[in-house]
């Protein structure tokens, strides 16, 4: 099968390589019919995240149709499926818990003992996300292996197109957690920082779960955009001084609720994002802060900060003393995606989500490293780049 | 000399390892002597503690998830005969004697007298609540130098007490799980993964 292959940094490339089978008895093999390109891909082009190795298949948001089951998969050839990036057992304790991507079981053995190293504790494992995550293949293919299909994948009724089902694989739900982690109150105002797909999603959820006002900050005018057309007031971080004005727009309280839709690549100018960039460049630290910083900084007292951003490793000044002072509470984690799966899907098909907006270039898979180079270049117009195997199958 | 210790369990100890009074002491308490050098592991299955013991007592089941053993041969209810992985396609092998056991609760072994490798240990289950079972691995063992200490590497990797804490992880999925997780894309791949 062709895939998209990993092979150091701004290097990926479309290869042949061979195709997944059946291994363990709860498995399933999917036909890929749509994989995007999820901006902490974009962190493993810059090589941020560490333990990749050469020709690691990418890729951890996708779907297709079920071609191939082991004996314990609950699915059945030719359903259509969206799957979960975490991949968890359904059956240990922190499964029990619905705390999916804290799963005991779905990463090898192996591999858990680079992250019990790191973190003091393995996490699940992950589609296509290095090899501390478990070494699994990706999805920017046109096969992809499943463990635990009877646990993970949530299966799409006929007749809805991918595009308004894709995200529930892991933007979606990382949107709707990072607003449930807020914990908003009715009246609330919840500033999301980063209009990425994972920020624009946070605003639309925390407006369905009674926020009054949401402020997005970002500094690409194109994005600022789409987050107002979902109801937000805007902060454009190159025009304006984004703490002084998130205290002039709430009568100097501070937002209620902050989220960091952001993490280790943020961009801008300013002088600790710069001396993050020279430290990791240098291997004295490995994670660019700046947006949780001010989320902390500009939190009102005793509010809630919700980080579901994306962050490797060690930081330096963290404010620590601000967070104690002011009483904060921070909630964050990867996504216990197959939580909010039915909930989420319901709220598809009934209309009050919708996500087809977000998409702005459909490729060929045999596109993807152009998809990589755009969306990293370009991120004021390419807002997600949705790769369809198909489109080289009937180009051929 | 037998020195204090905290509530922690002796494997945990910073005097642990050779010819500590800590180490020695616990392997004294725990298992039969047979060398200075002492592992111990804990992990929680999600399980009965009764169906625990019984796939672990049926010593044919523990190469499905002990990584670096072949085969053991069940001899009779309390011998059995270890054939282990060794470098460039070689084995290592020994009998073994259980020394002690509560069923349910605890196995112990110990190898026989001549074994090329001699080591001992036990494996208890015990209870906690809603979580399931605390299965604990304690192995004591006297690794040799030459070609057998290179065995004894390999068996145990590079570190003896990570390569406990993988196979108890293994035996956790498969309980669990009812399979072995597996990132391998191909039988192929799947099959390097086992050399």
């Amino acid at each position: 099968m062709r895939a998209l292959t990993w092979h150091g940094k701004h290097d990926v490339r479309i290869e042949t390589v061979d195709d997944p089978e059946i291994l363990n008895p709860r498995d399933a093999i999917i036909k890929i019919s749509s994989t995007a390109i999820c901006g902490s891909d974009l962190h493993l082009y810059d090589g941020y995240i560490p333990t990749m190795q050469a020709g690691d298949i990418l890729g951890h948001e996708f779907m297709g149709e079920v071609v191939e089951v082991g004996a314990g998969s609950t699915l059945r050839k030719g359903q259509r499926v969206v799957v979960p990036f975490t991949i968890a057992c359904g059956n240990c304790y922190h499964c029990g818990k619905q705390q999916y991507s804290a799963c005991d079981n779905g990463n090898p053995t192996d591999n858990q003992d680079i992250a019990q190293t790191l973190y003091g504790h393995p996490m699940s494992g992950l589609f296509g996300y290095s090899h501390m995550t478990g070494g699994y293949a990706g999805g920017q293919a046109e096969f992809v292996r499943v463990p635990f299909s009877d646990v993970g994948p949530i299966v799409v009724p006929d007749g809805v197109e991918d595009d308004r089902v894709l995200f529930l694989s892991d933007i979606l739900p990382t949107g709707w957690q990072a607003a449930e982690y807020a914990q908003i109150e009715p009246g609330d105002t919840v500033a999301v920082w980063g209009c990425g797909p994972v920020g624009l999603f946070s605003v639309q959820s925390a407006f369905l779960m009674g926020a009054e006002r949401v402020i997005a900050i970002d500094h690409f005018p194109h994005r600022l955009e789409l987050a107002k057309r979902f109801g937000a007031e805007t902060i454009n971080f190159e025009e304006s001084q984004t703490y002084e004005a998130l205290m002039e727009m709430t009568g100097g309280i501070g937002p209620d609720a902050c989220i960091d839709a952001v993490g280790l690549e943020a961009h801008g100018f300013f002088v600790d994002n710069i001396i993050d960039q020279i430290k990791a460049s240098t291997f004295l630290g490995t994670d660019r802060t700046h947006s949780i910083r001010q989320a902390i900084i500009a939190c009102r007292k005793g509010g809630r900060v919700s980080m579901p951003a994306v962050y490797g490793g060690f930081v330096d000044k963290f404010p620590l003393g601000a967070f104690m002072e002011k009483g904060l509470t921070l909630r964050t984690g990867q996504t216990h995606v197959q939580r909010y799966l039915p909930a989420l899907l319901n709220a598809i098909m009934e209309g009050k989500i919708d996500t087809t907006f977000l998409i702005s270039h459909r490729l060929p898979l045999e596109q993807a490293p152009e998809g990589y180079r755009m969306f990293h270049d370009k991120q004021d117009e390419v807002t997600k780049v949705v790769l369809k195997p198909g489109l080289d199958r009937s180009a051929a | 000399m037998v020195e204090p210790h905290d509530d922690a369990p002796p494997t945990t100890s910073k005097r642990s390892g050779k010819r500590s009074g800590a180490g020695e002491q616990a392997a004294a308490e725990l298992v039969e002597h047979k060398g200075d050098t002492l592992i111990g592991r804990s992990v929680t299955i999600n399980r009965p503690r009764d169906e625990l013991y019984a796939v672990w007592r049926d010593f044919g089941n523990l190469p499905r998830f002990l990584d670096n053993v072949e085969r053991v041969d069940v001899i009779d209810d309390r011998r059995s005969h270890w054939v282990v992985k060794a470098p460039g396609g070689k084995t290592v092998e020994w009998d073994a004697v259980i020394t002690q056991e509560q069923p349910g609760e605890m196995i112990a072994w110990a190898s026989t007298e001549g074994a090329e490798v001699p080591n001992s240990g036990r494996i208890d289950f015990r209870d906690v609540g809603g979580r399931g079972t605390v299965v604990s691995a304690t192995i004591v063992y006297d690794p040799p130098a030459g070609f057998i200490g290179k065995v004894i590497a390999k068996m145990f990797q590079r570190e003896p007490a990570i390569q406990a804490r993988r196979d108890l992880r293994r035996f956790k999925q498969l309980m669990e799980t009812g399979e072995i997780a597996t990132a391998a894309r191909t039988r192929e791949m799947l099959g390097k993964e086992k050399d």
